[in-house]
């Protein structure tokens, strides 16, 4: 009713000013704008610079500007794309599938505008907020066809990707979709974005097909210093991603900021412990990617766990995430470049899944729902067939939606770069520029 | 004359040098090289994708004598340059046909 009121007067920001605004008994809190704004900063620092120096520091030199550029372009065109369509389909109505369109060209974002969905910030806070979460999962996909994806076919891709696999599964869990409706608990993006990304990652590999010289030639990163850069903002912008999907300054946001921090802590000491064991030495790279394995994989959890149950999600990520690139990628035979499926997908799916074993009802106590949502060792087996159900659901669409996409973008423009333009690197071959 | 060309673990720049000043070897050419011999290479993993790498960073330094300073030369640069671990380098030498200092026009042994 508030949004049919604004829509009928919708250069009257004055006039909404002076209207009784929050029928919903909504208000805006200073302390929760004041948070969720820096935790917005934070989670746009994950994408650039902290993505793009992460997976720039693992490609070949001569690729290192090309990978920056697809964070980069993540960045500002998912930003538009967002704020014209993608925030709306996601974040309005009560459909089961998808939204509305009544935030089209975010009609109606007024001053004093409210989501029901986070009911004391600005609507256009909570509009910028979810619009970071967005960019890096489409930035994070790029990771596994780096060093080959066309730079077109990848602007392509970030639009239909964001539009039809993104939008709808982000509407689904977060935005009054079937799987919330379900019970689906995901705090801040263990299906939607890292299952989400992983998935389309790994589907993307095998359309693409291997980089030229895989498992033949020397594709060792270029400069890893930059990839111990980019985790250090990542984890430093997960408080942002994590805490601020309590959606406010409180306790909550508190504790899966504790969690988040310590699980990041227990993954990367894990990989490295069981990279020393099998293969000799403790690697820089095992204990970064430790580190975002566990950040991942906490994502779903954080915000209905504890602290140490943050540290035991934090060691089970080292480990499983560990295997996945080392021993089940071998075994599938897949080209991942960057391990997005390994550590994301992978991180992802087991984050969910433990979001339901280990979920605490008293963090998400609320006056509708006194006694939260309690996971399977609170004798709430129903929560795992929940959790199993959000993952098969997104592991599907992702998987088919996003074959559909590639197949559909390659009768537009090939997929891939030329063979020579791939040994002279992707940074001379699509952007004309190369680091000396 | 003669040229002598040595490969030598990076490292040991520094004491080949003074090793070679002292006797009175006034210029070199260093350039950083990469190559294999009987160290062969090591091996890099990187999330459990294993490269081997062949080919090991080395010195290569060239030095023209005077041939009869070339046993001098030989001795001290073999002395400075060896650890006794596998890896050392090797040193090489050739006949100079002809040597010229561009700025003066001195021709061989006096342009070296």
């Amino acid at each position: 009713m508030k949004q049919a009121f604004l829509r009928l007067a919708p250069a009257a920001i004055i006039i909404a000013a002076t209207t009784p605004a929050f029928a919903q008994g909504s208000k805006i809190d200073a302390a929760d704008t004041a948070w969720m704004i820096g935790a917005t900063g934070l989670v746009l620092m994950m994408t650039i610079p902290g993505l793009a120096l992460f997976y720039a520091g693992m490609v070949r030199k001569k690729n290192v500007l090309a990978t920056m550029a697809q964070s980069l372009a993540a960045t500002f065109l998912i930003s538009i794309v967002w704020a014209v369509i993608g925030y709306t389909l996601a974040f309005t109505g009560e459909g089961a599938f998808i939204g509305t369109l009544d935030r089209i060209f975010l009609n109606g974002v007024t001053l004093d505008a409210v989501s029901p969905l986070a009911k004391t910030i600005p609507e256009s806070l909570f509009m910028i907020y979810q619009m970071t979460f967005a960019i890096i999962t489409v930035a994070l996909v790029a990771g596994a066809v780096a060093d080959r994806l066309r730079f077109a076919a990848f602007l392509l891709f970030c639009v239909f990707w964001l539009l039809l696999v993104y939008v709808p599964v982000a509407h689904w869990v977060w935005g009054g979709g079937f799987l919330g409706t379900y019970g689906l608990i995901d705090f801040a993006g263990g299906t939607v974005v890292h299952l989400n990304a992983g998935v389309a990652g790994l589907v993307a590999a095998y359309v693409l097909g291997a980089r030229r010289g895989y498992g033949s030639d020397n594709l060792a990163p270029y400069d890893l210093t930059l990839a111990v850069i980019g985790t250090g903002l990542l984890w430093v912008g997960w408080f942002g991603f994590n805490g601020g999907s309590a959606l406010g300054a409180n306790s909550r946001a508190a504790m899966a900021i504790v969690s988040t921090h310590l699980a990041a802590s227990a993954g990367a000491f894990t990989w490295m412990a069981l990279e020393w064991w099998t293969r000799g030495k403790p690697s820089v790279l095992g204990m970064v990617s430790g580190a975002i394995a566990g950040l991942g994989t906490i994502t779903p959890a954080s915000g209905f766990v504890l602290p140490m149950q943050g540290l035991l999600i934090g060691i089970i990520a080292g480990a499983i995430c560990f295997w996945a690139c080392t021993w089940l990628k071998r075994k599938i035979g897949y080209d991942d470049s960057l391990d997005v499926f390994g550590v994301h997908g992978i991180g992802g799916f087991t984050g969910t899944l433990l979001a339901g074993v280990f979920a605490v009802g008293a963090l998400s106590a609320s006056p509708e729902t006194p006694g939260g949502i309690p996971g399977l060792l609170e004798g709430n087996p129903h929560q795992v067939v929940a959790q199993l159900y959000g993952i098969a659901v997104t592991l599907v669409w992702s998987g088919a939606v996003t074959f559909v996409i590639l197949k559909v973008i390659s009768a537009l423009v090939p997929l891939r770069v030329k063979q020579e333009d791939e040994v002279m690197g992707l940074d001379v071959s699509q952007h004309g520029e190369a680091i000396q | 004359m003669k040229l002598v060309i040595a490969v030598i673990k990076p490292f040991k720049l520094d004491e080949v040098r003074d090793a070679l000043t002292r006797i009175g070897i006034h210029g070199m050419t260093v350039s950083e090289v990469k190559g294999y011999g009987r160290q062969k290479g090591h091996t890099e993993i990187y999330r459990g994708a294993e490269y081997a790498v062949n080919f090991l960073p080395k010195l290569r330094l060239e030095v023209a004598v005077a041939s009869e300073q070339l046993d001098q030369v030989m001795e001290q640069l073999q002395a400075a340059a060896r650890t006794g671990q596998i890896g050392d380098g090797k040193i090489f030498v050739t006949p100079i046909e002809q040597a010229v200092r561009i700025r003066t026009g001195e021709t061989d042994v006096d342009a070296l």
